[in-house]
């Protein structure tokens, strides 16, 4: 079978920064692998290593600077890459959930794999939706928040557990052809070997524009608009301890001691 | 076409509370737009349900009787069938686990915008303005947008509705094609069991990725030794393995209400927050004096965990 994975390079931000306009400026910013992605690419590099997969395809939105990211997922065992990006993407302020939904859908209908793993949310804009409106768009089945998938897919079914508020995990069956958005801790994801990634660098890494995959620029036009963004005024009334360290763990002390919470 | 629609959110037998929260979200969005706000309740003991939802502010429950627990085909399917009847202007829905399943579904199958755990929401009669948080609760975002959408709400940002409301309340017959479900629910387990349970703790030190690497740990435990505390953390130490699920604090792992929770090298991302801010008092230990965990800590120190936990431990040990 084979499996497609959708990785997004998530942007970073320092603890110190500064706000431009509806964005944080650039020089606060860094570059990263979305974390639940990482799971998700573990997960499907696990399951060709146990011979259910024969293919692992990833596929991103975002331009060139991000391959690096790419190749760290290629580098971890993912066969080749498709990246989708267009000068219509460029000037794009908020590229909304029923876009990327257009423009991956148009990827996994030319793919078509047996099974899609997303992460469950991107960790820099946290819409935790891309997933599940991808699945509804292609007609396949899905999970949202998946901790944990048997790997005997052969029969067409997808035994998972979904986990929910709580502490509780939903045990469920989902049919294939499948989206399920991955939540971290469903596996161990491993770190890049140097044979990964020297290996990464000859692995197909196919960029397409939305022409190439035949989606209209129309589609990308969204209803939604970023109009602010701000640093969320500080609720706190908390009393900060100043001084050296011995200082600090000695109120603190003080307070535990207050309590009656330690001696 | 100003009316709203919140859906209900229930787990074995019981409304969770975000249904409630979503009455006064959904009533506030109802009196922005001059519309009615229309609750959707979907499986499972469905007339109780709406008697439990019938509060102040609900202008009409439509019960959906079909299966006992929640499964996203039934869902999609109920609410896209009632949004075809009602025509409401904005779809609410808790940004729950089980929200997040279906609300995205529906938005494209209804071929509308979706915005996904809001925080506020804000219509002046046109426009619809709605926070979100980004980057971890960094920074908080505004979006606009005209028209109708599919909108999630997350939980323990609105009050939960109260009173008695008079709602109608009307059996809708959704018509739910069998052959359309594609997964199906085997049943439910409870996970994090085990030698200890942090939520009987009267002082947790809690511990989190600020920790980095699990050889650092050690310095963490001898803080709860030396202090006679529950050792518990976030979720990325639970998921490295590090820490067993039940040491986990959060909306998927314990919820805790300690005399003292320390939380050490935690950011305060909302579903940790979740868990412990019912504490009675919050110490941050942390060197981003913005982290958002400030927002709810009691007391804070702004410095490197690995400088000021050995001197705590000499405090008590020495
Ligand atoms: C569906 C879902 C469910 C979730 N459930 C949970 C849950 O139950 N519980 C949970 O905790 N999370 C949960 N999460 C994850 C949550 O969103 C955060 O990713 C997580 O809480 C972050 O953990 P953290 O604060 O330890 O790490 P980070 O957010 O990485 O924070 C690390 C902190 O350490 C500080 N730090 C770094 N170095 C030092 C140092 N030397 N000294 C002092 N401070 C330092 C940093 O300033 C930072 O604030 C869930 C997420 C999703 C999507």
């Amino acid at each position: 079978m084979k499996i497609l994975v959708t990785v997004k390079e998530v942007a970073t931000v320092e603890d110190e920064f500064e706000i431009e306009g509806t964005e944080i400026a650039d020089q606060y910013l860094g570059a990263d692998l979305n974390e639940w992605d990482d799971y998700a690419i573990e997960e499907a590099v696990q399951l060709q290593e146990d011979g259910i997969a024969d293919e692992v395809v990833t596929v991103t939105i975002g331009p060139e600077d991000c391959e690096q990211t790419v190749r760290q997922a290629l580098a971890k065992g993912a066969d080749r890459a498709v990246r989708v990006w267009d000068d219509a993407l460029e000037d794009v302020d908020l590229l909304d959930v029923n876009a990327k939904t257009e423009i991956l859908s148009a990827v996994i209908e030319a793919e078509d794999p047996d099974l899609v793993l997303s992460g469950v949310q991107a960790g820099d804009d946290s819409f935790g939706a891309t997933g599940v409106s991808v699945a509804e768009n292609l007609g396949f089945q899905w999970g949202a928040v998946v901790n944990h998938l048997e790997h005997d897919l052969e029969n067409g079914l997808a035994s998972v557990r979904r986990e929910l508020e709580g502490g509780v995990e939903e045990l469920t069956d989902i049919e294939l052809p499948a989206v399920l958005t991955i939540q971290t801790g469903i596996n161990e994801p491993r770190y890049a070997s140097l044979r990964g990634i020297r290996q990464a660098q000859q692995k197909p890494l196919d960029v397409q524009t939305l022409a190439d995959i035949g989606v209209d620029e129309s589609a990308i036009e969204t209803e939604l608009e970023l109009t602010d963004m701000y640093e969320p005024e500080s609720e706190s009334d908390a009393t900060f301890w100043e001084g050296s360290p011995d200082e600090t763990a000695s109120e603190l002390g003080e307070l535990l001691r207050d309590k009656g919470v330690a001696q | 076409m100003t009316d709203v629609l919140a859906v209900a959110d229930h787990r074995r037998g019981e409304l969770r509370d975000v249904s409630y929260e979503s009455i006064t979200a959904g009533r506030q969005l109802a009196d922005e737009t001059g519309g009615d706000l229309h609750i959707a309740v979907i499986s499972g003991t469905v007339d109780d349900f709406a008697d439990k939802l019938n509060r102040d502010g609900v202008d009409a429950i439509h019960t959906v009787s079909h299966g006992e627990e929640f499964n996203h085909d039934v869902y999609s399917q109920a609410i896209t069938q009632l949004y075809d009847e009602l025509a409401p202007q904005y779809v609410l829905t808790p940004n729950s686990v089980n929200g997040l399943d279906y609300a995205p579904a529906i938005a494209n199958e209804l071929d509308l915008p979706v915005v996904t755990d809001t925080i506020d929401l804000d219509n002046d009669g046109e426009t619809l303005v709605a926070t979100r948080e980004m980057y971890g609760g960094k920074v908080e975002t505004t979006t606009e947008l005209e028209g109708d959408a599919v909108i999630t709400i997350r939980g323990a940002e609105w009050p939960a509705a109260e009173g008695t409301g008079d709602a109608t309340i009307e059996a809708f017959d959704a018509d739910i094609d069998e052959d359309a479900i594609g997964s199906t629910v085997n049943g439910f387990e409870e996970v994090g069991g085990g030698d200890v349970d942090i939520s009987e703790a009267d002082l947790l030190v809690s511990v989190g990725r600020g920790i980095e690497e699990e050889e650092n740990l050690d310095l963490i435990r001898d803080l709860a030794d030396a202090l006679g505390a529950t050792l518990s953390s976030s979720r990325p130490i639970v998921d490295n393995g590090w820490l067993p699920k039940n040491r986990q604090v959060g909306q998927s792992g314990k919820v805790v209400t300690p005399d003292v929770y320390i939380a050490i090298g935690i950011s305060g991302a909302v579903q940790h927050v979740a868990g412990m801010k019912g504490s009675d008092t919050i110490v941050a230990i942390n060197t981003d004096p913005n982290a958002p965990i400030m927002d709810i800590a009691d007391y804070a120190i702004v410095d490197d965990l690995f400088d000021v936990v050995p001197e705590l431990i000499d405090e008590f040990d020495g």
